[in-house]
């Protein structure tokens, strides 16, 4: 399993941050997700071995986080929240309308591998909702039309 | 990223280095910065954490507890290592204040991070920020890393003897670990459960040593308390209630945003003076007042004043200062439900009646809103939810049952009108054309 030299510094250094080995997990599996797309079997027996947990522990600190994933997504991830400071000002009106234009529901992916689409809880923009986080950049005061505008900026990408 | 507003009104003390490049160490330091902490050096720990205790300094995530009292119960002697860590998972619907200080003024939370250390006797701190918030991470690792390069962290900082390491650390979501005890658990590299109590994180914390754990607000005010004085910040409130809130705005308003404000300022001010009132001339119907999980207020209780104990008298909870305004377009059932959406999804399953009782009341409101629901079950939802009180390992099944009582017994009209079969009454208007087009 490679990481990149920058995953690897990083890693080490958070090593020496705590007292158990353990508590680097839930951050690296989030960096070691950025690299690889998802944290498959391979990328979970490496954290594994690295801290000395078994495979199991790993896989049961991953599921309950909601940005880990153990499946694909796609190259950018629109995370839409509908929760009530969104939902009031239209947040549901840009899932509706990303469902539509992506043509793919909630965790689905587009079939060229560029778009994931989720329905997310509050990503703490609610003073400046609608909001939609893609991958880690956050989208505000959004309208349907600036919500095409941002998709296909990525598209272009 | 987030925009920033003001108004006339506001008095900045926390807010006061936004926009103003503080997250470079120099500017910083031009701003009055890292006095604080050299002051700290040369005062006695029960000398700081007095000051901070007569400041009337309260817990700004949600639960208002005296900061300089809770860093008293830390023991002096402790065989394992003491620890401060900040609370910077900010993800209680409605809230988004803290995004702006790790985004302005990063150095102010390590500050006070540090502060809390002397006061407690501590040499390690962490600042554990929400994995979603990447962008604030990154300003975090640049800010520690600088402050370590001019000798402000790590050993002998400032020239005093002292020793103090600061660390960042990152989560991957999840609303639960922002309750302290599931934080540790996260921080450890666990799943978020929380711990049961007692001990508290005082006594018996991070790997089992004493722990202070302060949400990052309530850090940053912390270099201000030291260089401004206890009275100075206790007067900027009302009495016990010291300082300032950065209150976040949201919903139905004219004029959304963080705004700074003293603590007891009135709730109705603040949405139709600072908020700029309701859009397109429609009514006020309900207030989240402090993030999702405070009692709902109506219309007609708004007149308040917006401090801890005003608001635990007026039925609700200060919380986490995220205002979030609902006008008379809004079903309150739908409300109700998106509220309860959120919490079946965050309820870490540990303790059963919060992984139960959120469930069924979402599969419940899911149904009413529908139009599937019957007249027992406007009771049963609020028997369910009277059940969850008090009775989960953490505030939780609280968060999740203390919203779903206020709208049952405030709009309990709102569910008899979707009976019958009958659609929601809302549909059509609820339409929402977002503002700020």
């Amino acid at each position: 399993m490679k990481f990149s030299d920058q995953f690897e510094s990083r890693f080490s250094e958070m090593l020496t941050h705590y007292p158990t080995k353990r508590s680097v997990l839930v951050p690296t599996l989030l960096y070691a997700q950025d690299e690889v797309g998802y944290l498959n079997h391979d990328v979970i027996h490496e954290i594994a071995q690295r801290l000395d947990l078994t495979d199991l522990e790993v896989s049961n600190v991953i599921s309950y986080y909601s940005m880990l994933t153990t499946k694909p997504r796609g190259k950018f991830n629109v995370q839409v929240c509908t929760n009530i400071a969104c939902m009031l000002r239209g947040g549901e009106q840009i899932l509706d309308h990303c469902e539509k234009k992506l043509g793919i529901g909630h965790k689905g992916t587009t079939p060229d591998g560029m778009f994931s689409l989720e329905e997310v809880e509050c990503i703490g923009a609610c003073s400046w909702a609608p909001a939609v986080q893609v991958n880690y950049d956050f989208h505000e005061n959004l309208t349907v039309e600036k919500m095409d505008k941002v998709l296909d900026g990525y598209k272009q990408n | 990223m987030a925009s920033l507003v003001s108004h006339p009104d506001e008095v900045k003390v926390v807010s006061k280095r936004f926009g103003k490049g503080a997250t470079d160490i120099d500017r910083y330091l031009e701003l009055d910065g890292y006095k604080a902490v050299q002051k700290a050096l040369g005062m006695q720990p029960d000398v700081i954490f007095n000051l901070v205790k007569d400041s009337g300094l309260r817990g700004r995530g949600g639960a208002g507890f005296n900061a300089g009292m809770k860093w008293s119960f830390v023991p002096k002697q402790s065989a394992k290592p003491k620890y401060i860590l900040c609370n910077g998972d900010e993800s209680e619907p409605g809230t988004c204040k803290d995004r702006l200080i790790f985004e302005h003024d990063p150095h102010a939370v390590i500050e006070g991070v540090v502060i809390a250390g002397i006061a407690t006797g501590s040499h390690t701190g962490y600042i554990y920020i929400r994995g979603e918030y990447r962008y604030l991470l990154e300003i975090m690792q640049r800010a520690i890393k600088d402050a370590y390069a001019r000798g402000f962290l790590g050993k002998n900082i400032f020239g005093s003897g002292y020793d103090f390491e600061v660390y960042w650390h990152g989560g991957a979501g999840a609303y639960e670990v922002g309750e302290e005890s599931a934080l540790m658990e996260s921080l450890e590299g666990k799943r978020g459960i929380p711990r049961i109590r007692p001990p508290f994180p005082a006594v018996v914390g991070l790997w089992g040593g004493p722990t202070v754990i302060n949400n990052a607000e309530t850090l940053a005010s912390v270099p201000h308390i030291l260089l401004g004085g206890a009275e100075w910040f206790a007067k900027l409130g009302p009495p016990k209630n010291g300082g300032t809130r950065l209150f976040c705005l949201s919903g139905h308003l004219n004029r959304p945003g963080v705004y700074e404000l003293p603590m007891g300022y009135n709730l109705k001010k603040m949405i139709y003076e600072v908020g700029g009132g309701i859009p397109d001339g429609r009514a006020l119907k309900a207030v989240v007042p402090g993030g999702s999980s405070c009692p709902i207020l109506t219309a007609a209780e708004v007149d308040v004043s917006m401090d801890f104990d005003s608001m635990m008298k007026a039925g609700s909870m200060l919380g986490s200062g995220g205002v979030v305004v609902v006008d008379d377009t809004t079903c309150m059932v739908k409300f109700a439900l998106r509220i309860m959406k959120f919490y079946q999804h965050e309820s870490c399953g540990w303790c059963i009646p919060c992984r139960e009782g959120t469930d069924w009341l979402k599969k419940t409101l899911t149904r009413f809103h529908a139009g599937g629901g019957v007249q027992k079950d406007i009771d049963n939802i609020r028997y369910l939810a009277e059940n969850m009180l008090g009775r989960t390992f953490c505030p939780l099944g609280d968060a999740a049952a203390m919203p779903t009582i206020s709208i049952v017994k405030k709009f309990r009209k709102e569910f008899e009108d979707h009976l019958e079969g009958r659609p929601c009454p809302f549909e059509k208007a609820g339409v929402v054309e977002p503002v700020l087009a």
